[in-house]
This record gives structure tokens, C-alpha cells and sequence, in this order.
């Protein structure tokens, strides 16, 4: 489903620019997202007490988390749930379709999982005969245009109604021209439960794993992943190792922190804490490393596995309101993102660290306080020291760095720079600088400030 | 096997142990004024019908007003057995319950902060009930509304049942240009019920 470009992130971002309408659009509605966000947060005295609180529980965790997860697995088995390990996304999925095919069914409903986004799960069961049918709203509306989803709390963020009216009337039925969200929401309504009351396995993702407890929390606002799992004979749930925590009582910490940062809502309408199976229910859970055991082992980002996947850091970036999700081409879109994938793959994830002003606002809203800017910084460092930046860009640096460690080279080149924009500016302002792609270049100063001083101040 | 596989890469991988902070001093700051009107504001922000009560037979008229003849209700309060179904349901599958249009249930606690209820398995009769309903009723005692999440967990411990949810709000979606729709695939509207013996 996902089509995976080989493009970059500057020249999907230039697509996504061609339309600068929507382009404003888009920047407009996250950062609407972003203000409830403040407004809700405000409220509270004790936010920042409840970020650092959230953020020390978390790195706790990651710092015993054989334990936790060892414990986890004890209360879960316990409690009638089967346990299932993944080194990597394709034993993630040969897990969920070996209990598929032994239910002899060929059909699946899933709720919201970005770690089966990450494992491309809906394309290996496709290849293997097996149809799911995605049940959160935003997620089936990009799954039947064929696209990932470009947010990971807002999956067609992107989509303007009338695109989604024309989808809708393509493969549900719906009138040409309908694009009232009210009608389109209450059409999916009921073309989703038809897929609820029929489908035996249905398929979660996992926000909270509790390791005292050995049970599972799962969100959401529509209530289909609980449709999915009470209607269900077996109920299998996705989770990363880094889901885990300690107890039942940091959720009231995570809980508190979660929407508000998302969204500015509360709390989600439905946090359901799956315990045991139902009666007559199997309830699987598959535990998934996929390379968190090593962004575990790099000091500099390991605490990018605390995210929670709130998405306030896509709300609020300047570069992704204006780039669109898809700009990121990973599971993972935004500055979350942009420093979690470069662990699975830093050649082909090399763009993504310098996609970012590294203005350090997704830092300020973090709710479990992960050093996001520091970390797109320091991903830059490694990449280039990889060899994985494109030729241009080392070329840039290498000159950059030869300027500015010598003053008198500096001050030559200065010079020339300030010639040239005054007398030659076609020079700089054309197509061969990114730069001056939707900007102007700014004036030259008349003279450096090193010049300036000399003449006012130097004398005395 | 690859869960020693995993489980050694983290032992091995894992920082140095940290400390485990207290979540204590946060309900030091929690609001403990007038948690009624708290919750009422709130539950009824997130698009929840709020309704003060002094006895069951108040709920009872209530919602012989708001719903009609010839629906499907269904409850767990045996009290409720001459408005509702509070036994055949039971025998259902899951899959049967798809026509209910109410479902009448018990929660102990409320959350002021978010306008949540908890509830467990043994109040929802059938876990899929406050899900699959086209409404939901909540009866609560007035008394058991707590200022905040650390509160609600202090109070509900860790229990041993099955399944339990927090509900705040009806199902909803914003997932079209952001425009909020109200009954995305659970409940159409949740009327809250809160009960003040005085």
C-alpha cells in the first residue's frame, strides 16, 4: 500500500509546495492542532512536573527493560494471553499470518498501529491472500487512495473532504459531489460495521504495556478497536519492546500527558485496559524489536524510544506543516520521526536529520521531554561522518569549513560575497541555489561588521 | 527463538539503572472544589449529556422521555429489569448484540478532569455492550467523582478483572478537515447519570 519513493525529502517536499493553497492549508490546521494543545496544557500548574515525571518513568524503563518485559511476559502468560518475540518486522508478520491461516479465515479488521505501518504488515497479507481492512477512519481513507498515512495521530491530515467525498463515491457508494463530513462519517459508520460483526481476528496496536500487570492499553476517540476486539475470536496486539511501563500508576501520568499533547482533548473517549481474553477468546500479543535494541545501544538516541506517538512534534514544526507527511517517505513522518528512522536505515533515511530549522520546538512540546533538535543535530554529525550526504552537501560543508577556519580566508570571502550580490546577483539568485528557490536573497551589507568596528571603534 | 535473542541485546544494550520517580506529589496540586461542577463542564465539553439525580426512578423517567417503544434496551442494574433487558442478554453472542440501541450501566468512578468513567467488565455485562450500543447511559454516585487520573488509580488499584475501560464522551472523529462528528463507531451519545442521595 505504502509506495516508498526513492525521492528525498527536499524534492517531495517541492511536490507537495507545487500547491501553495493547500500548502497554507495544511500549515494552518496543525498549527490550529497546536494551539488547543497550548490551551489545554495551560491549565495545568503542574505540566511540567507531569512532563518530567512522564520522562524519568520512561527513561527508568528503557534502563531495565529486560526485566519489565521479562515481567510483562509473566503476567501476560499468567493471564491466558500467548507471547509472541520479534527480531524484525518480516518474523512480525509470519507471526500474525501463521495465526491467521490456522483459523483457516482469510480476512483481518486493524485498528491504528504505526508499528504494523513500520512492518508493512497490510502488503505482506495482501501477497499472501489475506485482506485487511484498516477501521480508524483517517487510516481507511488513506488505505483506499492507496497512500501510508502522513500522520501518525491524523492519518489524512493531508486530504481536503471533496478528495475524500470522490473516494468515497468510487468505493463506497456514496453520491458524486458528497463531501459533508457528517454523511461520509456516517457512511464509513456503517460500511465498518458490517466489517466488525464479520470478521473473526482483529488486529491492535498497543499504547501502554504494563509489566506489573501484565495487561495492555489501547486508545482511541471512534471505538474501533474495541469493535474489532470484543467482536472477535482472536484479538492479536502489536507492540514495540519500548511500549512497556513499570505500573498501573504511571498511566495516570501517560493518560494525563497523551491527548492534550495531541490534540488538546483530555482524555481519548475510550482507554480500554485488555487484561485476559474473553471466554472462548484468544488474545495474542506480539512484542517487536525491530531495531529498538539497537537505538537502544546509542547513548546519543536512545531516548527516542520514551516517544509515545503524540504527534505534537509534527503539529508544531515549520518544516513539516509545510512539507506534508509523505516528504518524510518512512512510516514515522515528522521530527519523531526524522530521528528514529536513520536507525533502521541511515542511507536511505539521510535526508531526514537535515529536514528540520532546528528551531527546538518539538523539544518544548515533547511530553516525555525527548531532546528531539539535539538529536536531528547530532544524526546530521553521524551521517556525514558515514559518507551518506549527498555530493552537493559535502562539497558545501567542505568549503564552508575551509572558509571559516582561517579569519583571512573569511574575511576575503566575505568580501567577494558582498561584491557579488551587489554587482552580480543573477551570480547567487538562480536556480542552481536552493536557497533562492521561494525566497529572495537579502541585501548585501555595505561593509562586514569586522569593517564597520575598525573604522567606529578600532581607533581608540 | 528470538526472545533471548531480543532479551539479551537489551540487557546488553540497556543504560545504567535510573530511579523511578514518585508520582505522588502530583495530586498535591489536583482541585478538589466542587468536583460536580468540574466533571459536569468537562463531560459535557467532550459532547456528554450530564443529568443530576436523587434515585434510580429519575432515570427511569428519563429515559422513558428520550427513548421510545419498541427499541432494544439492555442493562446490568436488575433494578432497571421492568425498562430494560437485564438477563437475556447475556446469553448472546458478541455479534448479537449489533441492534441495541441502550444500554444502561453502573460505574464507580469518575474523573473531574477529563469527564471519564471507569468501568469494568462485570458493569458491562458483555464487553462489547458500551462499544456496539447506539447509546450509552452511565449511572455514577455523585460522591465518587475524583479530581484526577492519579486519583482514579489510587482508587481502582489493579484490579483482577478481565477488562476495563475509561469512557469520556460518546464515540466521535475529527478525521475529515478536522470537522468533529459525533458517533464514529461506538456510541451515537452518552448520557451521564449522576446519583446524590441527600
Amino acid at each position: 500500500m505504502s509506495t516508498m519513493s526513492t525521492k528525498n525529502h527536499a524534492e517531495l517536499a517541492g511536490q507537495f509546495n507545487a500547491d501553495e493553497q493547500r500548502v497554507d492549508w495544511h500549515d494552518e490546521t496543525l498549527w490550529w492542532i497546536r494551539q488547543k494543545r497550548d490551551k489545554a496544557v495551560n491549565q495545568f500548574p503542574e505540566w511540567e512536573l507531569l512532563r518530567e515525571t512522564g520522562s524519568k518513568i520512561k527513561e527508568h524503563t528503557l534502563s531495565n527493560l529486560a526485566n519489565y518485559l521479562e515481567a510483562f511476559e509473566a503476567n501476560a502468560l499468567a493471564n491466558g494471553i500467548t507471547v509472541h518475540w520479534a527480531a524484525d518486522a518480516k518474523e512480525h508478520n509470519e507471526i500474525v499470518h501463521r495465526i491467521i491461516k490456522r483459523h483457516g479465515v482469510n480476512r483481518m479488521v486493524k485498528s491504528k498501529s504505526m508499528l504494523t505501518e513500520e512492518c508493512h504488515l497490510n502488503e505482506y497479507l495482501a501477497e499472501n491472500g489475506i485482506e485487511v481492512i484498516d477501521s480508524d477512519l483517517g487510516e481507511r481513507i488513506v488505505q483506499l487512495a492507496k497512500e501510508p498515512p502522513s500522520h501518525i495521530v491524523l492519518p489524512c491530515i493531508h486530504k481536503k473532504k471533496e478528495e475524500i467525498g470522490d473516494l468515497f463515491h468510487e468505493h463506497l457508494g456514496t453520491p458524486a459531489g458528497v463531501s459533508d463530513p457528517q454523511i461520509l462519517a456516517e457512511t464509513a459508520r456503517q460500511h465498518l460495521r458490517e466489517v466488525f460483526l464479520t470478521r473473526k481476528i482483529a488486529l491492535t496496536g498497543v499504547n501502554f504495556a504494563i509489566a506489573e500487570t501484565g495487561e495492555f492499553i489501547v486508545c482511541t476517540n471512534e471505538g474501533n478497536a474495541d469493535m474489532g476486539a470484543h467482536l472477535s475470536e482472536v484479538h492479536i496486539a502489536s507492540m514495540g519492546i519500548e511500549k512497556i511501563i513499570p505500573k498501573r500508576e504511571h498511566l495516570g501520568v501517560f493518560l494525563r500527558l497523551l491527548t492534550r499533547s495531541a490534540t488538546g482533548q483530555p482524555i481519548t473517549t475510550y482507554s480500554s485496559h485488555y487484561k485476559k481474553p474473553r471466554p472462548g477468546q484468544e488474545m495474542h500479543i506480539v512484542i517487536v524489536d525491530n531495531g529498538r535494541s539497537v537505538q537502544l545501544s546509542r547513548k546519543d538516541f536512545r531516548n527516542s524510544l520514551k516517544c509515545i506517538r503524540c504527534g505534537a512534534c509534527m503539529n508544531t514544526c515549520p518544516v513539516y506543516r509545510r512539507s506534508g507527511g509523505h516528504s518524510y517517505h518512512n512510516a514515522i513522518s515528522g521530527p519523531i520521526g526524522s530521528i528514529l528512522a536513520p536507525n533502521l536505515d541511515m542511507e536511505k533515511y539521510a535526508d531526514l536529520p537535515f529536514a528540520s530549522t532546528l528551531c527546538g520546538s518539538c523539544s518544548n512540546v515533547c511530553p516525555v521531554k525527548i531532546d528531539i533538535h539535539d538529536q536531528l543535530y547530532k544524526w546530521r554529525q553521524v551521517i556525514v561522518k558515514a559518507g551518506y550526504t549527498t555530493k552537493t552537501k559535502s562539497a558545501g560543508m567542505k568549503m564552508m569549513n575551509w572558509t571559516l577556519s582561517s579569519p583571512s580566508i573569511y574575511h576575503v570571502a566575505g568580501k567577494a560575497g558582498r561584491i557579488v550580490m551587489k554587482y552580480a546577483p543573477f551570480a547567487v539568485n538562480n536556480s542552481l541555489n536552493p536557497w533562492y528557490k521561494q525566497r529572495d536573497m537579502p541585501k548585501p551589507p555595505a561593509e562586514s561588521f569586522d569593517e564597520w568596528y575598525k573604522k567606529n571603534r578600532g581607533k581608540k | 527463538m528470538s526472545r533471548e535473542k531480543i532479551v539479551s541485546a537489551i540487557r546488553a544494550n540497556q543504560p545504567e539503572l535510573t530511579a523511578l520517580p514518585d508520582v505522588e506529589p502530583l495530586k498535591a496540586y489536583a482541585n478538589k472544589e466542587n468536583l460536580l461542577a468540574q466533571f459536569t463542564t468537562i463531560a459535557t465539553n467532550i459532547g456528554a449529556k450530564v443529568c443530576e439525580v436523587k434515585n434510580i426512578d429519575e432515570v427511569k423517567t428519563a429515559i422513558q422521555n428520550n427513548f421510545g417503544e419498541g427499541k432494544r434496551i439492555v442493562s446490568t442494574l436488575s433494578e432497571l429489569s421492568d425498562i430494560a433487558d437485564t438477563k437475556e442478554y447475556l446469553k448472546n453472542l458478541p455479534v448479537e448484540l449489533a441492534d441495541v440501541e441502550l444500554a444502561i450501566l453502573r460505574s464507580d468512578l469518575a474523573v473531574a478532569e477529563n469527564g471519564g468513567i471507569w468501568i469494568t467488565e462485570d458493569q458491562m455485562g458483555q464487553r462489547v455492550l458500551p462499544f456496539i450500543t447506539q447509546h450509552l447511559a452511565v449511572i455514577v454516585d455523585a460522591k465518587n467523582i475524583v479530581p484526577t487520573m492519579h486519583d482514579a488509580y489510587s482508587s481502582i488499584g489493579i484490579t483482577t478483572q478481565g477488562f476495563g475501560a475509561f469512557i469520556a464522551g460518546p464515540s466521535k472523529t475529527a478525521d475529515i478537515e478536522q470537522s468533529l462528528v459525533i458517533g464514529a463507531h461506538g456510541p451515537r451519545s452518552m448520557s451521564l447519570f449522576l446519583l446524590s442521595e441527600d
